[in-house]
């Protein structure tokens, strides 16, 4: 089963280097107890691009779809057999970002 | 066996078997929909036939194959529906489940899973009444006063999230219990405390069958786990409070406070059972939790014959004891109420007032602060105080004893 576990942002500002190296010791554990599946940081929604092309033609549109106080930073997938240990990996996930994440099981 | 007896063995079978039956059911087909839907129709099935074939000699077992066999046809109802979801269809075997002992007791999975905190706080609530009380959706929607349809979604959503997040169906491990237990108290509690002091207009004040209720699954709890201290310590605190009730609402619908009611109308037979879980938490010499506090404040108001017996000094070493523990603004207040009693009301207003910012709409707060002015002789700031005491307040029964309290002002 896996989860995707969102890292929230609620302000601008990136990562410190202590930030940086607490993720780099969960993500060791997270890939040593084999619950590792990917990670990965995001751009600020300014950067974003949205694309409709389901009229046949392909619209570009400048920025995120929708415009939110608090946004998507980086994310882990993991594979977790349950949601209790999705959640404890999660709040430890949480600790080591220093933000707030959510978990969402994939389908 | 007549027909009345009938009834009744279903009624109670229905009481003492259905969490089991659930319980039985989700284990083995890994599925609470599917385990609600076939304990229900098996249900059914026995108002329509024990009347007619008697009642069966183990009607226990007897349902539990039952909603088997029904639960089985349902899936297979489904698999041929459609035949690609066959593949994500737990497996199952037609022989009824093995009997499990208290140990390996199902209904405590069901319990955990039913309070897990992934799930909304009132979603706990409506399962939990629904998967291990036994209650329709429509009974839980007149108890908190929720359009039925509510209620449905509600444990709609909640089996749907287990569903699909996977949230295990599982004792937690020993690491993570106490939270957990704690988790399941909170949802006991918070449906005793709704029958206990009902809000909303035009309802009963008091509504006994949330009260019972809540009583009856956390003795169900203290049955599978009757080690744990905050299990006996809620069990004890509900038993103590429940021995009040008929005290607690006057003939003419006003809730009278502990120093007001017949003593002797109590029900001697919950206090006594609720005071032997005290001794027994207090000869474990265990620390007790913030359940076991609340039970002892209780089991000290329940000790004195008269109020004027109550042995006020012990109750505010307990409040200081749970301060401690829980240093919330509402545990303070109640800490305030027992000053009053040793040090005097201007003592306690002292200590009210610098509680006003977090409790300013707290109903209970002005009613407290309406009291003991009234008890200096501030009548016009006692007045004042009701007058907010009766705007925040939901219980009627609570409204009705509030305003002739005022009315009673010089």
């Amino acid at each position: 089963m896996q989860y995707l576990v969102s890292v929230i942002n609620d302000n601008a500002n990136l990562a410190t280097p202590e930030e940086d190296a607490a993720i780099d010791v969960f993500n060791d554990r997270l890939q040593a107890k084999g619950y590792w599946v990917f990670a990965g940081g995001l751009g600020a929604p300014g950067t974003a691009t949205v694309i409709d092309n389901r009229g046949g033609e392909a619209m570009f549109t400048d920025g995120p779809f929708v415009e939110t106080k608090e946004y998507v930073v980086g994310f882990w997938i993991i594979e977790a057999p349950d949601l209790d240990v999705a959640l404890k990996l999660a709040a430890e996930g949480s600790k080591a970002c220093n933000r707030k994440v959510e978990v969402r099981p994939f389908l | 066996m007549t027909e009345t007896g009938v009834q009744q063995a279903i009624t109670r079978a229905h009481r003492e078997e259905w969490a089991r039956v659930v319980a039985a059911l989700a284990k083995r087909f890994g599925d609470l929909d599917v385990a609600e839907e076939a304990a229900a129709e098996a249900f059914a099935t026995a108002v329509e036939r024990w009347p007619a074939d008697g009642v069966p000699p183990n009607p226990g077992a007897w349902l539990t194959t039952t909603a088997h066999r029904k639960a089985i046809d349902r899936i297979r109802r489904e698999n041929k529906r459609d035949e690609k979801h066959r593949e994500a269809q737990m497996s199952y075997a037609d022989d009824p489940p093995e009997p499990s002992g208290p140990i390996g007791d199902e209904r405590l999975r069901l319990i955990f899973t039913c309070c897990h905190p992934a799930l909304a706080t009132e979603a706990r609530v409506a399962l939990t009444l629904r998967m291990l009380g036994g209650l329709t959706v429509a009974e839980i929607a007149r108890a908190f006063l929720v359009q039925e349809s509510a209620i449905g979604q509600r444990i709609t959503r909640a089996k749907a999230k287990i569903k699909t997040a996977r949230i295990p169906y599982r004792v937690p491990l020993a690491e993570d219990l106490p939270a957990r237990v704690s988790a399941v108290l909170t949802v006991l509690f918070l449906v005793f405390n709704e029958g206990y002091l009902a809000t909303g207009p035009g309802t009963d004040p008091v509504r006994h069958e949330l009260t019972a209720e809540a009583i009856r699954l956390t003795r169900l709890m203290r049955t599978l786990m009757p080690t744990d201290g905050e299990v006996a310590g809620l069990l004890a605190l509900m038993l103590l409070t429940e021995a009040r009730r008929t005290a607690r609402v006057s003939s003419s619908g006003e809730l009278v406070a502990l120093g007001e009611q017949d003593r002797g109308s109590w029900d001697a037979a919950l206090i006594a059972e609720g005071h032997q879980l005290v001794r027994e938490r207090l000869a474990s010499g265990v620390a007790p939790g913030r359940y076991q506090i609340l039970a002892a404040i209780n089991a000290v108001h329940t000790s004195a014959r008269d109020v004027r017996d109550t042995d006020w000094s012990q109750i505010l070493a307990l409040y200081d004891q749970l301060v401690r523990l829980d240093p919330s603004p509402i545990v303070a207040l109640n800490r305030a109420i027992a000053i009053a009693e040793l040090d005097g009301p201007q003592v306690a207003l002292a200590t009210l007032d610098r509680l006003e910012g977090k409790l300013a709409g707290y109903h209970a707060f002005h009613a407290a602060r309406a009291d003991l002015l009234r008890r200096i002789g501030l009548s016009r700031e006692s007045r004042a105080a009701y007058d907010k005491a009766i705007e925040l307040a939901g219980n009627t029964a609570e409204v009705a004893s509030l305003t002739r309290r005022r009315e009673q002002l010089g």
